[in-house]
């Protein structure tokens, strides 16, 4: 009964972690038709920006401790919004309109350079940003204790997911966001500025990334090589609940998230095959995924 | 016209083609000649392991070339240099892979020009090199890698020498550290990175336990990925087991977040963490980790070295650099360059003479020299494996400062197989031989 209630918890704090990894790469695949590899670029950056801020404001002693929550979403968000224009309008502005499978090229490239800028930015040694972990302390249920920094992500995921339902289903933007999405020539003909569209969501997309990596910051140590873990996680997310459905990178997330956790309880040998396996058993019978749209061939 | 041009260009591809073999040549010719003595440094400068053990041991490298270039160490290494000669080190990253790492090694050894190479954190770049070393005859001391298979793959080794211990000492020493402290300990368990460190590491720890603590059990095991960084599930699966220890081979960001994560969640204090690599973040866990945790050093290494004058000097040259105390990678990196100086200094050579690598692995092999961290008996892999004690002591956090209480030490003839028989053969057989005071 205790290993299924752990499952059950484990599996939903997973989920909302993927989630929040997974949200950003789905929203720029659903729009931009781009395999963003440089997703989990944009994840460290936000870590390593997230850390780099709350170390600085503990290390001296600045203040109380709910300030460093804000701080964690504060560099998020600028580090989001500064990498994603200077990429969008730097480099991918120059390209749209080509291949996929070329800018799948250019987005490893992007990763690769900025995984050796990272370096060159915080150096290689870890960073260990502890305290706003820490800070919420603990809930106790049975022999299980969960920390409430991890119930805390469950529900701004949960939030997150909602937001991004909200705007792209209840505001004009969003209409006009899914009319591209829907069709990107029509959309154009109807006099929807795309390019601008573009770069909206591109900075979302990669401000969604920023924020997964610094919510994660106070549980992790963080180091160089972070961002190429979780992309591999991410894509596996999308690709089960399909390519650019946001409500398919969530119930994605929600069966990896629960499939992992009862494999690491019940049979710890499968925790590495389990999330793949899900992925092949989907694509099986679904090959474009839980929510995916079959689209056919322009030519 | 078009002639002329593709006159041009021929003429600019030769001269280019020229000028780029006649500096190749200048730079082999300067490296050999320059009586110099050139070291090869192999360690991780970039991915998850630089910042854990990579960067520690090259600035204990940088730290000991400059100072032994000046003379300054005590006596016996207060020779300048290697035998009078210079030190010039070449330091490149292991980032990359066994295969990216053997054709470094040849690039260092026949471009390059090193008269040795001291390097390597894992493992697979250690079984990758060791063929390679001694097939180019070029003497070769890996600091760092734990595999047990190093001197069972390469018995016949010429010039492959290994100053550190292996990965079986760590856990046979953790066994023996539970043993001594805590006897009546009855539920054991672990959580191990998923490839051969995290599995062997394993093996080892629950064979050692089997004999030395016949009434423990073994009541969950995790092998979670490499580089996972979250382990909350994990942590459930021990917490929901009630285990009394959780041993881990942990290393580097993983460990740090391991810690970070169970004592949030307070498995760290229902359990006792043991740590067999959890010296190298000392200076990191600060109060996210409990007072009482078990941690080790892979041997008498960083915090864990004993007082004598060499490594009191050490400490102090490396803190003066680096206003950091050396975590056991750079006491080991410290250890393997003082194993080149004896060597070459024990060799029998004309002062300030380089001596060649079959000089080199003459004046290695099977001898003693005293190091950082004690004395080094090369005493084990006919005379090419260190043989030395370990240790274990327990996490002590207070006002600010991290240190190490309880220490327990056990000497090499305790933790280590004698020559010939492999670990997991000593173990079965109940350690026979071993030398425990």
């Amino acid at each position: 009964m205790t290993s299924l209630l752990a499952v059950l918890i484990d599996g939903s704090i997973y989920a909302s972690w993927l989630f929040l990894v997974a949200a950003g790469l789905t929203v720029i695949y659903g729009v931009m038709r781009i395999l963003n590899m440089a997703h989990g670029s944009f994840y460290a950056i936000g870590a390593y920006s997230a850390a780099s801020l709350v170390g600085w404001y503990f290390n001296n002693g600045m203040g109380p401790a709910w300030v460093s929550y804000l701080m964690l979403v504060g560099a998020a968000l600028v580090a989001g919004l500064i990498v994603g224009v200077i990429v969008e309008r730097g480099l991918l502005r120059l390209m749209y309109g080509r291949d996929e499978i070329l800018m799948v090229i250019i987005t490893y490239a992007l990763l690769l350079i900025l995984e050796d800028g990272m370096k060159i930015v915080w150096g290689v040694s870890p960073y260990f940003a502890y305290q706003p972990y820490s800070e919420l302390g603990r809930t106790s249920l049975g022999l299980l204790k969960v920390s409430n920094y991890d119930l805390a992500l469950v529900g701004v995921s949960a939030l997150l997911g909602l937001g991004l339902w909200a705007w792209l289903e209840r505001t004009n933007q969003g209409k006009v966001l899914r009319a591209v999405i829907h069709d990107r020539e029509i959309a154009l003909a109807m006099g929807v500025n795309v390019k601008l569209m573009f770069t909206i969501t591109f900075v979302l997309g990669t401000t969604l990334g920023a924020l997964a990596g610094a919510l994660t910051a106070p549980a992790i140590s963080v180091v160089p090589g972070i961002g190429i873990e979780v992309i591999v996680l991410a894509f596996a997310v999308v690709v089960i609940g399909g390519l650019g459905s946001i409500g398919g990178a969530a119930v994605g997330a929600l069966l990896v998230g629960l499939s992992r956790a009862a494999a690491v309880h019940y049979a710890p040998e499968f925790e590495l095959f389990v999330i793949y396996g899900v992925m092949s058993l989907v694509l099986a019978f679904r090959p474009e995924g839980l929510f995916g749209r079959t689209l056919a061939r322009k030519i | 016209m078009k002639n002329n041009k593709s006159k041009f260009s021929k003429y600019l591809v030769s001269g280019v083609a020229a000028l780029a073999l006649a500096a190749g040549a200048a730079s082999s010719v300067s490296a050999a000649e320059n009586s110099k003595f050139r070291v090869g440094i192999v360690t991780f400068l970039s991915g998850p392991a630089a910042g854990p053990f990579g960067v520690p041991s090259a600035n204990a490298a940088k730290v000991l070339v400059e100072e032994l270039n000046k003379g300054n160490l005590p006596a016996p290494y207060d020779k300048i240099g290697i035998n009078g000669a210079e030190i010039e080190a070449v330091i490149i990253d292991e980032a990359g892979g066994a295969t990216k790492q053997v054709e470094e090694y040849r690039n260092l050894v026949q471009r390059q020009k090193v008269d040795a190479v001291i390097g390597y954190v894992s493992s697979g770049d250690c079984l990758a090199v060791a063929p390679v070393a001694e097939e180019l005859k070029t003497f070769t001391i890996a600091y760092d890698c734990g595999t047990s298979r190093l001197f069972v793959e390469n018995s016949d080794a010429q010039y492959m020498f290994r100053t550190g211990l292996d990965a079986s000492v760590d856990n046979i020493g953790a066994v023996r550290y539970l043993a001594a402290t805590r006897p009546d300990v009855a539920r054991l368990s672990g959580i191990q990175q998923n490839y051969s460190w995290g599995q062997d590491s394993w093996a080892d720890f629950t064979a050692a336990a089997s004999a030395l603590l016949p009434e423990a059990e073994v009541v969950e095991e995790q092998f979670p990925k490499i580089y996972q960084g979250q382990y909350g599930a994990e942590i459930s699966a021990l917490s929901v087991k009630r285990p009394e220890i959780v041993h881990s081979s942990f290393w580097g960001g993983d460990m740090e977040a391991l810690v970070l994560q169970a004592n949030a969640r307070g498995l760290l204090e229902d359990a006792t963490g043991l740590l067999t690599c959890g010296e190298a973040s000392l200076a990191t866990y600060k109060d996210q980790a409990p007072n009482g945790m078990i941690i080790g050093a892979r041997g008498p290494f960083g915090a864990f070295a004993p007082e004598n004058e060499l490594n009191t000097w050490f400490k102090g040259a490396y803190n003066a650099a680096y206003d950091l105390d050396p975590v056991y990678p750079a006491t080991k990196m410290a250890q393997a360059i003082l194993g080149l100086k004896f060597a070459a200094e024990n060799a029998g050579v004309a002062d300030k003479e380089i001596p060649t690598a079959d000089q080199l692995a003459a004046g290695l092999k099977g001898a003693s020299f005293p190091s950082v961290s004690g004395t080094v008996e090369m005493a084990r892999g006919k005379g090419h494996q260190a043989m030395q004690g370990i240790a274990y002591g327990e996490y002590h956090y207070e006002d600010g400062k991290a240190s190490i209480v309880n220490t327990v030490a056990f000497s090499g003839e305790c933790v280590t197989p004698p020559e010939g028989v492999s670990a997991a053969d000593w173990i079965a057989q109940g350690f026979p031989g071993a030398q425990c005071n």
